[in-house]
């Protein structure tokens, strides 16, 4: 996984509630064996007709946000189904942090294993920002893993929990089996007590 | 003071450090063909072995057709996910129950029905609906297709401990109301993430008296509520239900088993971080009318208007759904007419589903234009249907029949809604597009969606006329 340190990009605003995994990434795209590749399927039915030809009014189609990184959403973002491929079109596609006031738990987790960072904050705060992104020419944000912090142009403006072990596991870019295997000889043993 | 989650969080416990995720053991991983595939991968590219591969079990069920499984499917890169799957589980010598195999079912369906689920166990799969596992009161989550991978190497999670929350439903389910209809209204109540970061353990009389085909109903959806799990603790009507299965403990090994297994329970005052209380009495069968599992109303309701919506933000929810669902505010449900009915998935594809489903269809007919499709969990659930007469009612009644797989529930295969179809579904998800772009999915129980289906709009299963 790349090292996740500090951040900036701009925002993009898509803010409603529950905005679940079958929508981010559509069922027809799961048949694939590859992990890389889903971003050109990002937010499918949403962003496309059934001929393929853009829908304009749905936000990733408007220009001034072809080159978002940062996701401004509803609460539960990410609910529903436990598809990987999620994390993986939102990265490919370019996105690099998701901003909500909250996240579906499997969605969460999986983000964070794949350099995707999920950053939970107020609700009046997040829609707020997505209604500055929205505006005019959009806005920048500044993501600090170390520091916890988001910053606009003019500074800083929430700081965030992550969980302390996830943050260093980002901030080192660091691969969790490789982490879990260092306790390998404590495995063995629960195996033999265990009688398995 | 423990709860049943903290009881089998603690038997599981491989290693603590301060300021990190605890590593808990895996017992059982279960494996179907979408998730996995890039789990193998990564193994691969890493030069890693599995740790256990005798503890990973695999079926395939997301994406295969339900009619003419021996031909080639239509589906290329289905077919290739399939061949992929098959390869895997040779290279890493993990147990595969194939499209020729009577065990052969949606994943989790197909494990319990093996009695590879036991009490207490963990239990995970690359899918958010493992919860239905919860009901044997073994912890039982989905999770994303890295920590497959990282069960594949380890046998072992990273886990951060989840809180404890008590929905306890009491009193006796009034006639009509099913297990479908508990979650149904526990998820009306609590909301869609009502229950995030939370394990969820269901208790009280309604919960006791449902058969494990209904505790499964329950504990399927508790990811509709955002609960990371969802548990009952196991009973006489546990045992009874895995006592003989395939990989059911033998002999004295079950004694010993049933003994350690009633000591899983929660305490007398142990602690809550939250409960809610269920009167069953209340309950009435339910009917999604908008696009997530917890906007549904009871039969005898209407589409709510925006009036009723609780806040700005749900408004705005229900102009979506109003748009997408093709409903207007205030029609009452009875009147909304459907054009297909689904009765199968992981949540209402057990033989009892079944049974109920033909109890309504039996001496009736499906409405003229309307698309009905039975899809039993399991292919043995299939003969055991067939052996009881059940298929020859559903298909007198003019129901389609088909082979087991997840089908319609995500429809990742031939079984799909066309844009604005209206369907009566028994699966958990009535997400936009979820059985089909464009299509819009009213979530019941597998007596309702019959009636549906006969009736050509929604009824009140309460009011049937039974014909035997």
């Amino acid at each position: 996984m790349e090292k996740f340190v500090t951040f900036t990009g701009k925002a993009a605003p898509l803010f409603r509630s529950n905005i679940d995994t079958d929508q981010i990434i559509p069922k027809q795209f799961l048949t694939r064996i590859e992990r890389t590749g889903y971003g050109a399927f990002l937010f499918n039915d949403w962003r496309f007709e059934q001929d393929g030809t853009k829908k304009t009014a749905f936000v990733l189609n408007d220009e001034r946000f072809s080159d978002a990184s940062i996701l401004i959403a509803g609460p539960n973002f990410g609910c529903g189904s436990s598809r990987e491929h999620a994390a993986w079109s939102l990265l490919d596609h370019g996105f690099k942090v998701v901003i909500a006031p909250s996240f579906g738990d499997i969605f969460y987790n999986n983000g964070l294993k794949n350099g995707l960072l999920p950053i939970r904050l107020d609700e009046a705060l997040v829609s707020a920002l997505a209604e500055r992104a929205a505006d005019g020419a959009g806005i920048y944000l500044t993501v600090d893993l170390s520091e916890r912090s988001v910053a606009d142009e003019s500074g800083k403006i929430a700081d965030f929990e992550i969980d302390d072990f996830r943050r260093y596991c980002l901030l080192n870019g660091l691969d969790d089996i490789g982490l879990t295997l260092q306790n390998e000889d404590k495995i063995t043993a629960f195996e033999a007590k265990a009688g398995h | 003071m423990s709860t049943l989650y903290d009881k089998i969080w603690e038997r599981h416990l491989v290693h603590t450090e301060e300021g990190k995720p605890a590593l808990i053991y895996i017992d059982l991983h279960l494996i179907h063909e979408v998730t996995s595939p890039q789990a193998f991968e990564g193994l691969r590219l890493a030069g890693r072995q599995m740790r256990r591969p005798e503890r990973t079990f695999a079926t395939i069920d997301h994406a295969i057709p339900t009619l003419h499984r021996d031909r080639p499917f239509k589906d290329p890169i289905a077919a290739q996910q399939v061949a992929t799957l098959r390869e895997n589980c040779r290279e890493f010598g993990v147990k595969l129950y194939d499209l020729d195999r009577i065990e052969q079912g949606i994943i989790h369906v197909f494990g319990p029905e093996q009695g590879l689920t036991h009490p207490g166990m963990t239990i995970v799969c690359g899918d958010s609906h493992t919860s239905t596992h919860g009901a044997f009161g073994a912890l039982a989550f989905g999770i994303g297709t890295s920590e497959v991978e990282h069960v594949f190497a380890t046998q072992c999670l990273q886990q951060t401990r989840s809180k404890n929350f008590r929905i306890n439903v009491e009193g006796e389910l009034p006639f009509g109301v099913s297990a479908k209809d508990v979650i149904l209204g526990i998820i009306n109540e609590i909301g869609m993430g009502g229950a995030t970061g939370h394990v969820v353990e269901y208790t009280g009389s309604t919960i006791r008296s449902l058969s494990m085909e209904g505790r499964m109903t329950v504990c399927n959806m508790s990811i509709e509520g955002g609960a990371r799990a969802g548990l009952i603790a196991p009973d006489e009507t546990t045992f009874e239900y895995l006592n003989g299965r395939p990989f059911a403990p033998k002999g004295e090994a079950w004694e010993r088993a049933v003994e350690d297994w009633k000591q899983l329970s929660t305490d007398e005052d142990a602690y809550f971080d939250r409960t809610h209380e269920i009167d069953a009495n209340r309950l009435e069968p339910f009917v999604t009318w908008g696009t997530s599992p917890d906007m549904s109303v009871k039969i005898t309701g209407s589409v709510p208007e925006i009036s009723e919506a609780k806040d700005r933000s749900e408004a705005d929810s229900f102009e979506r759904m109003y748009e997408y669902m093709g409903l207007e505010p205030a029609t009452p449900i009875e009147k909304i007419e459907i054009d297909r009915a689904f009765i199968g998935s992981c949540t209402n594809a057990r033989i009892e589903d079944l049974r109920a489903a033909a109890k309504v269809a039996k001496g009736y007919h499906v409405r003229s234009g309307v698309n009905a499709l039975v899809v039993p969990g399991s292919m043995q659930i299939k003969n055991q249907a067939e052996e009881e007469g059940i298929a020859q009612i559903l298909l007198d009644a003019g129901f389609e029949w088909r082979d087991a797989g997840c089908s319609m529930c995500l429809a990742m295969n031939d079984d799909v809604l066309a844009p604005g179809e209206r369907c009566a579904s028994t699966s958990n998800r009535n997400f936009e597009g979820r059985q089909g772009r464009g299509g819009r999915t009213h979530l019941v129980s597998p007596t309702m969606a019959a009636a549906a289906a006969i009736a050509g709009h929604f009824v009140d299963v309460r009011d049937w006329k039974f014909k035997n």
